[in-house]
Parts: structure tokens; C-alpha cells; sequence
């Protein structure tokens, strides 16, 4: 029989996971936790101040407006691109070249980087030399991003969808790729209509993909910042200025390190909390009554 | 309801077949009686689902034509042809109760809700899933499934038929045993036409009155389990039919047929009409339960050698060398197990004749112990 060998080894093992988990997320998180509650003159003169940030940003009424701004903006791209993603899903073939032709089309805008995304629709924009912009004056619409606030918001969004839906189509191209011949075939036997071989074939098929879309979508929206900057710098006046926008004026414009340490935390956990909020409901919603 | 004709139907999957190897269905021309219970019996990949698929519509065939009382349905979808169609693995609408899956097909045609109602709660009561019928179809077992599946296939009882493919393969023997006589019990009920495909012999003949043997694209029989048994047509029905399958030997047609040193005398009208046919080749067969087996030395039977005997419990099969030919016996359960040097017989009204595969229908062959020195001896006298 051997005995039993007692010793520390399995440390080693752990290591590893333990120090990548350790620079990429604990040791930043606690760098913000460590600066929003204290006040810092310079690197050497600093002061505990507890909560008194924390109550600062949660009573400041311009981030109450970009916060509202903020959901505002997820929801709505959110209720756009994922409709539309299914139904570019639906429409693109699924056999041959065009399939794979179709494929590529539909990934370009995801290669594109955001700031030339922002750039791109800057420019697209324009009345004297953008082609929509121009297109918009030609038909005698009067339309600027830079004045009006419902141009910009429209433009933003746009951007958005034409940005992102792309993803959401893919995901659930993939979703319907997935799903068995044999439903099809059952359905068509059961003489069911198209909106019923949706309705109740692919639409509960897709329901693991649309999770993962939404969340990604959600997350990335509420995070959202090169493209409304580089389109209409949160204009005009703070119209388009999103949360993340907010935060890099207050730690880099103003460099109030504190408050936007504190603000950068309660944000985090927003975003964890309407995260887990989406989860638990679509997962609550297939489930076995 | 319908009678299902299939006219010089043929099916490939490639895009231009040339050979005959391309189709999945050969020519074949066939009818399903109206109201008749049918199983399409073959091994895996004979064509027995493509010829499912293409009488629901699912496949459109590459030549001939389906017909529903004489009617042509190439054309029409499988929603139009008002057909069942139960698959292999279960399909069911995984958000929906069984309730509303069993009432899935009722509603897409408008039936009246009350209506619905009371023949969801028929079959329901038919496939004891009464109690289930407030679940979520996600949560049942693959057997329940499947059963959903089934009930979905039954609830409308103007179809023009029900074809099943292969149903019961997921679920457990002992079940499956039931449900197929609840098909069987549906099926007098009802007097809907079923086609059921399985490659199982024994569910074929439990469950239908004909059964239609599939082989490499082809109906090579369609008779009762009876005749298939009895008269295989072709020596794949003999091969697949029973178990043990057909014994075969093929023996050389000349003056006479001789296997081997052993001669097998037929009429003379069998002769002549196997030497017309210009083969040189015919195949005997003959079934293990149909072979004779002597206890003790018999001048008019074979003298054959022994090589094992299997106890299966409730029978033995013998396998024994016939002039080199391993071939082998059904023994009864109180006959003596037999070894070494032994006396078979093979019934005259048994034994058939296949040329090219197919049964030579006749009843005037008969077989001989007489070798062929004996033979020679009797011409002499």
C-alpha cells in the first residue's frame, strides 16, 4: 500500500490561474476601489475620505442625465438589432457561394475599428460632401448632426445598428444552422405556416445564441465611447454624451481621480446587475412550468 | 384516405445519375392498398426513408410520379397532400405543452377548439399520456418524445395515410412492444392506410398485414409475412427473412442439376424451362426450419457432417457441411443433439429454385439423396 504524499505542490498548479486572474482583474479593480476612497493632491499627499465620493457621484445630476442617456441608447439599439438581426439571419441563404458571399458581407462592418466606424459616418454624414448628408439636403430634409439633437441621436443609433446587427445575424445564423432538418420536415407535415415553424421551431432554437447576442450587445452598448466621440464629441451640448464619455472627462479632463474611481465602480456593477437581470429572465422563461 | 400508387417511380441523389447504382429508387411501380397496414422492410440504406419521403412529399422524385387515388401529387407540398409523417427521432415543439403539441396539426387546419379538445384527449388516452398533458414537451423523457411524435401523427383522422419511419427506435423494448399494437388497435379503428418502415422483421410482421421487402432501391417482394417466409421471392427476402436466414447453395444446371456429387432431379418442364432462362447457374434454398433432420441412418436422405450446435435456449440451430456447403438446421427441442456423420432431408415442397436471384416458381422440383453414380447406375438398369 503506499502512503499518502502530504505536501504543498498543488500551489503550484494554481499558480498560474491565479496570477492571470490577478493582473487582469483583481489588481486593476482594487487600484480603482483603493483611489475612490481617498483624495489625492499627488502621489504623496493623500486623504481616507470613506464614502464621501461615492455619495458625491451618486447625488451628481449630470450623470444621472448621461445614465438615463445611456439606457435609453442600449434599449433602443437593443430592440432594433435584435429583430433585425434575426431577420438578416433568416434572409441569408444557407447553400453555395451565395451563402458564403453572404457571409462576408454581412461580417465587413464587424472588421472595421470603432474609430473609423465613427470616422466613416462622420464623414457620411456631411451635408456639403457626405453621401447621406447630402442626399438628406437634396431631398429638401433639413438634417445636422452637429445642431439638432434628434439628427445626432439617429445618427448614433444608425451607426450603431449598421455597426453591430451584423453580429446578432451571425450569431443566429449559426443558431438556425443548428437546428435538425427533421423540424422543418415535421412542420411542413403538421401543415404549420411560416409564422408557426418561427414561432415555436426557431425562435426557442435561438434562445441560447439571443442570450449571448443581448448580453454582448448590452454590455458593449453601455460601455460605448470612440464612436459617438470621434461622430459628435457627446454633442450637441451633452445630447450624446454616454456614461463612459462622462467618466473620461471627469478622471482625464479634471482628473478628479476619486470621484470618477467611485463612479467607475457603481457603472461596473450596474452593468453586472442588468447583466444578471437578463440572464435570469430569459433563462426563467424556457424554463419547464 | 388513399390508395397510394407509385408509377415507374426512380430516385436519385446525384445530379446526373448515369448508373443504375446512382438511384436510391429504382424503377418501381407499386400500390398501397387504401386502409391496408404495410411495412417497408430492408436493411439501413436500401432507400426505404427516401421512398417515405418522397410519398409525403418532403422529396420530389427524379422520374414517375405519385398518386393518391389515382390523382398525381407530384406537384403538390406535403402540406397539401394531408399526409402523417412520424420520423425516427422525436420531434416535439419544445416550448409548447403536449397538450398543444398534440393540438399543433388540428389548429393549423382550423379545427374548431372543442373539436380539438376532444380527440387531443383520445389519443392522449390512446398513448397514456393523459397526465402528461400539462407539461412542457422539453421536459419529457425520449420515449415520451417520441410518443408526442406518434400522437401528433394520429390526432387527425382525415389523412390520407400515416407513414412511420422507423418510430419506436428510441424507445425501450418493452414499450415498444405496446405501442405497437396500440398502432396496430389505431389502425383497425380507424382504417387509415399506414406505411410503417423499420428494418426490425419481427416489428414488420407484427404490426402489418403485407409487407414490402426493400433491397438496393427495389421492391423485391410485397406479400404477407406468411409468404415471405414461405415462398421468398427473391434471396435477399430468404437471406433477410427469418433468423437464421435461407440456406443457399448454388448448384450446376447441365443435363441435370447436380450439386456437387449429388444430383437433383426436377420434372422435365422445370428442366426445360430452367434451360431456357440460358443460365448455367441456379441457386437452391432452403429454410433452416424446413431441413429434416434424421435421427438414425437414412438411405434416402443426405449423409452430412456436423460441425457445431448452438442452444438458444428454446431451440438449437445445427450447423452442418453439405458437400462443403456450411448450412444449417432448426432442431425441435426434444430431438436428440446430433454429431459426427448425420442423415438430412430437404422437403420437396421447401426447396426453391432461384435463377438471377429470383424464384423460379415451382412446385414440381424435388431433391434426391442419389448421387450421381447412382443415378448413372439406375440409367443402366
Amino acid at each position: 500500500m503506499q502512503t499518502k504524499v502530504e505536501n504543498n505542490k498543488a500551489w503550484f498548479l494554481v499558480m498560474p490561474v491565479f496570477l492571470i486572474v490577478a493582473f487582469s482583474a483583481i489588481i486593476p479593480l482594487m487600484t480603482v476601489v483603493n483611489y475612490s476612497v481617498q483624495d489625492i493632491f499627488d502621489p504623496y499627499t493623500r486623504y481616507f475620505v470613506g464614502t464621501e465620493w461615492f455619495k458625491q457621484v451618486m447625488l451628481d445630476s449630470r450623470l444621472h442625465e448621461a445614465l438615463l442617456r445611456q439606457f435609453i441608447y442600449s434599449f433602443t439599439i437593443l430592440a432594433i438589432e435584435v429583430p433585425l438581426g434575426i431577420c438578416v439571419a433568416l434572409m441569408m441563404p444557407t447553400k453555395g457561394r451565395g451563402a458564403s458571399l453572404a457571409l462576408i458581407l454581412v461580417a465587413i462592418p464587424l472588421l472595421i475599428p470603432w474609430n473609423v466606424v465613427g470616422t466613416i459616418w462622420q464623414i457620411f454624414g456631411r451635408a456639403d460632401i457626405g453621401l447621406f448628408g447630402a442626399f438628406m439636403a437634396e431631398i429638401g430634409v433639413d438634417y445636422n448632426y452637429a445642431s439638432n439633437t434628434t439628427d445626432a441621436w439617429l445618427t448614433v443609433i444608425l451607426m450603431d445598428v449598421w455597426h453591430w446587427t451584423p453580429l446578432v445575424a451571425l450569431l443566429c445564423y449559426s443558431g438556425l444552422r443548428a437546428i435538425p432538418e427533421v423540424y422543418y420536415q415535421a412542420a411542413r407535415i403538421d401543415q404549420a405556416s411560416r409564422w408557426a415553424v418561427f414561432r415555436h421551431i426557431q425562435l426557442p432554437k435561438l434562445t441560447n445564441v439571443l442570450i449571448i447576442g443581448v448580453l454582448l450587445r448590452f454590455m458593449d452598448s453601455f460601455m460605448i465611447y470612440t464612436e459617438p466621440f470621434v461622430l459628435t464629441g457627446g454633442g450637441p451640448g451633452s445630447s450624446t454624451t454616454f456614461l463612459s464619455q462622462s467618466l473620461v472627462q471627469q478622471a482625464i479632463g479634471q482628473f478628479d481621480i476619486g470621484p470618477a474611481a467611485a463612479f467607475s465602480l457603481v457603472y461596473f456593477l450596474i452593468i453586472l446587475l442588468v447583466c444578471w437581470v437578463f440572464y435570469t429572465t430569459i433563462m426563467n422563461m424556457q424554463k419547464d412550468k | 384516405m388513399a390508395e397510394i400508387t407509385l408509377n415507374a417511380l426512380a430516385h436519385s441523389y446525384a445530379d446526373h445519375p448515369s448508373k443504375p447504382e446512382d438511384y436510391a429508387i429504382r424503377e418501381m411501380s407499386h400500390v398501397w392498398e387504401q386502409g391496408g397496414a404495410f411495412a417497408l422492410l430492408g436493411p439501413s440504406g436500401c432507400g426505404k426513408s427516401t421512398l417515405l419521403n418522397i410519398i409525403s412529399g418532403l422529396l420530389k422524385p427524379s422520374n414517375g410520379e405519385v398518386l393518391f387515388d389515382g390523382k398525381r401529387v407530384n406537384e403538390l407540398k406535403p402540406e397539401e397532400r394531408n399526409i402523417a409523417q412520424v420520423f425516427q427521432f422525436p420531434v416535439v415543439y419544445d416550448t409548447m405543452t403536449v397538450y398543444d403539441n398534440l393540438a399543433f396539426p388540428l389548429r393549423n387546419i382550423g379545427v374548431p377548439e372543442h373539436k380539438v379538445k376532444s380527440k387531443v384527449h383520445e389519443v392522449a388516452e390512446i398513448l397514456e399520456l393523459s397526465d402528461q398533458l400539462k407539461r412542457k414537451a422539453k421536459g419529457l423523457s425520449a420515449d415520451q418524445k417520441q410518443k408526442v411524435s406518434m400522437g401528433r401523427g394520429l390526432v387527425r383522422d382525415d389523412v390520407s395515410a400515416i407513414l412511420f419511419d422507423e418510430p419506436l427506435t428510441v424507445i425501450d423494448p418493452q414499450l415498444k412492444w405496446k405501442l405497437r399494437r396500440k398502432l396496430k388497435q389505431i389502425h383497425e379503428q380507424f382504417n387509415i392506410t399506414m406505411v410503417y418502415v423499420t428494418h426490425d422483421q419481427l416489428e414488420a410482421s407484427t404490426f402489418a398485414d403485407k409487407i414490402a421487402v426493400m433491397y438496393n432501391g427495389q421492391i423485391v417482394q410485397f406479400g404477407t409475412p406468411r409468404e415471405l417466409f414461405e415462398k421468398p421471392a427473391h434471396t435477399f427476402v430468404g437471406y433477410f427473412i427469418g433468423s437464421p436466414g435461407m440456406n443457399f447453395f448454388e448448384a450446376q444446371l447441365d443435363e441435370q442439376i447436380t450439386f456437387g456429387e449429388h444430383v437433383i432431379t426436377t420434372s422435365d418442364d422445370m428442366l426445360a424451362r430452367l434451360k431456357s432462362m440460358g443460365s448455367k447457374k441456379v441457386t437452391i434454398g432452403i429454410r433452416p426450419e424446413f431441413v429434416h433432420v434424421w435421427d438414425g441412418k437414412n438411405d434416402d436422405a443426405y449423409q452430412v457432417e456436423v460441425d457445431y450446435v448452438e442452444d438458444l435456449g428454446t431451440y438449437k440451430i445445427l450447423s452442418f457441411f453439405f458437400n462443403g456447403q456450411l448450412m444449417k438446421a432448426r432442431l425441435s427441442e426434444d430431438q436428440q443433439v446430433p454429431s459426427g456423420q448425420i442423415y438430412v432431408s430437404f422437403p420437396e415442397q421447401w426447396t426453391k429454385v432461384y435463377v438471377d436471384e429470383y424464384l423460379v416458381d415451382t412446385d414440381s422440383l424435388t431433391l434426391h439423396s442419389q448421387t450421381k453414380d447412382a443415378q448413372e447406375a439406375h440409367n443402366a438398369n
